[in-house]
């Protein structure tokens, strides 16, 4: 990667900012990397994949069945991707409501991410819809049906996205040096910040109450009614572990943006989260066991379902809680970052389950996703990546923002 | 649905009804406007599994004709193309047990709470409908359908949601559900939830020999306008007998209802911690200096 590369601002004179605009849009980094060269081919098939799929219906390149009537697009992309969106409306809440400015280096990233996140995850809930055009349905009230989660869940959505939106513009503004609109931008943040966290937590909640409604088709171990609550302390600590990964990976990667005390922010700032990750992991360990104890689910040890749950439950959740705390308590980078790893696994097959795996089991045809399913779900991401990295070369979200900006916050 | 003469007759029908015997139709399960909910009774100790409500039901929704058939061995299930299917069981005394199956149309639809278009709507009138100018095919009826009842069209670019619909398309001309009208056993009756209730006591209680009792129906997801009579133990004959008697609704009421007073209240609360907050970092870095 070519370190060297200077970043640019916009001149602010008018005159060339079609030219900055051209210039920006080309690659800054060299093109043929190992990365790119695994990537792109997938990205590609993807897409093609998608066009077929929008000409010729779902059917054409999934195997969603009348009983599993929701496939990986929205169970992994979706359902699983919301709770790693988490991190984003968790630190706006440390660092602009709570006002510990310790964790500032890391926010603009986490926010970065978040919106990336939920951007790519509604265009794969898209993918999934079978009449996709009618989504304005929703917007524009041919019939609101106010009483469904799905309702209140697709306007959280919805107002969270421009919530972010607003959060990161400061970022795009100093990158195209608009001074005036940077300072309106800046103004308005706390605004964002306080609405952008309730309708977070609000929508963390209904992603889970979504489930709620298929009594008796998800399996009793991962079925209660406490899944909203459940689904926002997996936001908490799945979100956090995911920020851990990405801060890790960020400043390997882009070293060089980051300037000293951007880099040395970095280990006191992960033991902070790692903290945060052991405390609401224990809450969601705790609750589980209270649930499990209440609605006497041993019945279900003997079974299969339950050594699946164990599994779930004890090298993903007990053992990166511990890993987490022992990171907390001694410092240890290391053993933060395979308990964020697992911490995700973890995340993963717990929704995965109560969407798709631990659904309707007693269903005559098992839904296993088709190889163009997978390839779409990958590409989906990676194209999230592609964009991330657009951005962090260009405008200031690992480096620090122009002298001009500062102060402003 | 427009109003015509035999409607405007059967509304003022009802409406007197109402007045002459208003006692006795309080318990009775009505929308809100005072409409009676309708059903259909289906009675498996007439049913012989002929197939005729299915190509009834087929007639009616210009789809195209079953080109299976009931057997023991096989159990059909409902697809985009059958609104309605026959089956035939193996009973645990030898004989044979038959079962049609189609919406249940309950009183409160967990399809209809949980389409966020309204595009599953509930009829004043009972029946459950799919309206396609609505719908954008997110499939959370069927997540949310305990019967498991919505079907989609997968191989259509624009797939339409498929469900009997107690062909509520005809009832503008006084036309009954094709699958009643059509059925040469008697076994499907249509009427008023209340009179269908009434009958299928009636029955039980002249032929207590002949069916079971419990009226699959009657309280089953809170009560549905498709009720079910049977010889046997409905599970014996294909139905979900797992299904919880509180109304499906129910399950996400509370959740529902903490949503608007939360987002009014979170808000409020962040400032709070905000300015608190605030107050003390502005202390301590005095302190520090």
């Amino acid at each position: 990667m070519n370190q060297t590369t200077a970043i640019q601002y916009a001149d602010n004179k008018g005159n060339n900012t079609w030219k900055f605009f051209i210039n920006e849009l080309k690659p800054k980094t060299k093109i043929f990397t190992a990365f790119n060269i695994i990537t792109l081919p997938i990205i590609l098939l993807g897409l093609g994949i998608i066009v077929y799929r929008f000409m010729y219906g779902l059917g054409s390149v999934t195997n969603l069945t009348q009983e599993m009537p929701w496939g990986i697009w929205k169970a992994f992309n979706v359902v699983v991707g919301v709770a790693m969106a988490g991190g984003a409306y968790v630190l706006v809440f440390i660092t602009h409501v709570l006002h510990l400015k310790k964790y500032n280096p890391i926010l603009k990233v986490a926010v970065l991410n978040g919106l990336l996140a939920y951007i790519f995850y509604s265009f794969a809930l898209i993918l999934e819809l079978g009449r996709p055009l009618d989504i304005f349905n929703v917007i524009i009230g041919n019939d609101y049906g106010v009483s469904s989660i799905l309702f209140l869940v697709a306007w959280h959505f919805m107002l969270y996205i421009l919530c972010l939106m607003l959060e990161f513009s400061p970022s795009v503004a100093e990158w195209l040096n608009a001074r005036k609109t940077y300072k309106f931008l800046a103004g308005i943040t706390l605004v964002a910040v306080v609405f952008g966290i309730t309708l977070s937590v609000l929508h963390q909640a209904g992603i889970g109450g979504l489930f709620m409604l298929a009594k008796g088709k998800v399996h009793p171990l991962w079925y209660n009614q406490y899944m909203p609550l459940m689904f926002v302390i997996q936001s908490v600590f799945g979100g956090l572990a995911l920020v851990i990964a990405l801060v890790t990976l960020c400043w390997k990667i882009f070293a060089y943006q980051l300037d000293e005390t951007y880099r040395k922010a970095k280990d006191p700032i992960l033991v902070g989260l790692a903290g945060i990750c052991a405390l609401s992991m224990f809450s969601y360990f705790f609750m589980h066991v209270i649930i499990f104890a209440h609605e006497k689910n041993w019945v279900y040890m003997g079974t299969g379902w339950g050594w699946w749950y164990l599994l779930e439950m004890i090298p993903f959740v007990v053992v990166p809680m511990f890993m987490f705390l022992y990171g907390f308590k001694l410092k240890n980078i290391r053993l933060i970052n395979i308990a964020a790893v697992l911490t995700l696994v973890g995340i993963i097959l717990n929704r995965m389950n109560t969407s798709l795996i631990a659904y309707n089991i007693d269903a005559p045809i098992r839904y296993v996703p088709t190889i163009w399913e997978i390839i779409v779900s990958i590409s989906v991401i990676l194209i999230q990546i592609w964009v991330f990295r657009w951005i962090v070369l260009r405008m200031p979200v690992l480096r620090k923002s122009p002298d001009w900006a500062k102060g402003a916050h | 649905m427009s109003l015509n003469r035999r409607t405007f007759f059967k509304f003022w029908g009802v409406a007197g009804a109402a007045l002459a015997f208003g006692k006795s139709l309080e318990a009775a399960p009505a929308s809100d406007d005072g409409v009676e909910l309708m059903g259909v009774l289906y009675d498996a100790s007439r049913c012989v599994g002929c197939q005729t409500c299915e190509f009834a039901c087929a007639d009616s929704h210009n789809m195209e004709f079953p080109e299976d058939g009931p057997s023991t061995d096989i159990k059909r299930s409902l697809d985009p193309t059958k609104r309605t299917v026959v089956n035939w069981y193996n009973l645990p005394d030898g004989s044979e047990g038959y079962s049609k199956k189609q919406c249940m149309h309950c009183n409160e639809p967990a399809c209809f709470t949980a389409c966020l278009t309204q595009a599953l709507y509930k009829t004043k009138e009972g029946p459950v409908v799919w309206r396609e100018d609505k719908c954008m095919g997110c499939r959370f009826c069927m997540i949310s359908c305990p019967f498991e009842i919505p079907k989609a069209e997968y191989d259509n670019n624009n797939p339409r949601i498929v469900k009997c619909n107690m062909c509520y398309h005809k009832w503008a001309d006084s036309e009954r559900p094709a699958c009643v009208n059509d059925c040469p056993y008697d076994a499907l009756m249509f009427g008023t939830r209340r009179e269908l209730l009434d009958e299928a006591r009636k029955r039980m209680l002249e032929n207590p020999d002949t069916y079971h009792p419990h009226i699959y129906g009657e309280k089953e997801a809170g009560g549905t306008s498709w009720l079910v009579i049977s010889p046997v133990p409905v599970e014996q004959i294909g139905f979900n007998n797992k299904i919880q008697l509180k109304s499906y609704p129910t399950l996400t009421k509370g959740f529902v209802s903490s949503i608007a007073p939360v987002d009014l209240l979170l808000p409020a609360f962040l400032l709070g911690l905000y300015e608190a907050t605030k107050v003390r970092t502005q202390n301590t870095e005095e302190e520090e200096l």
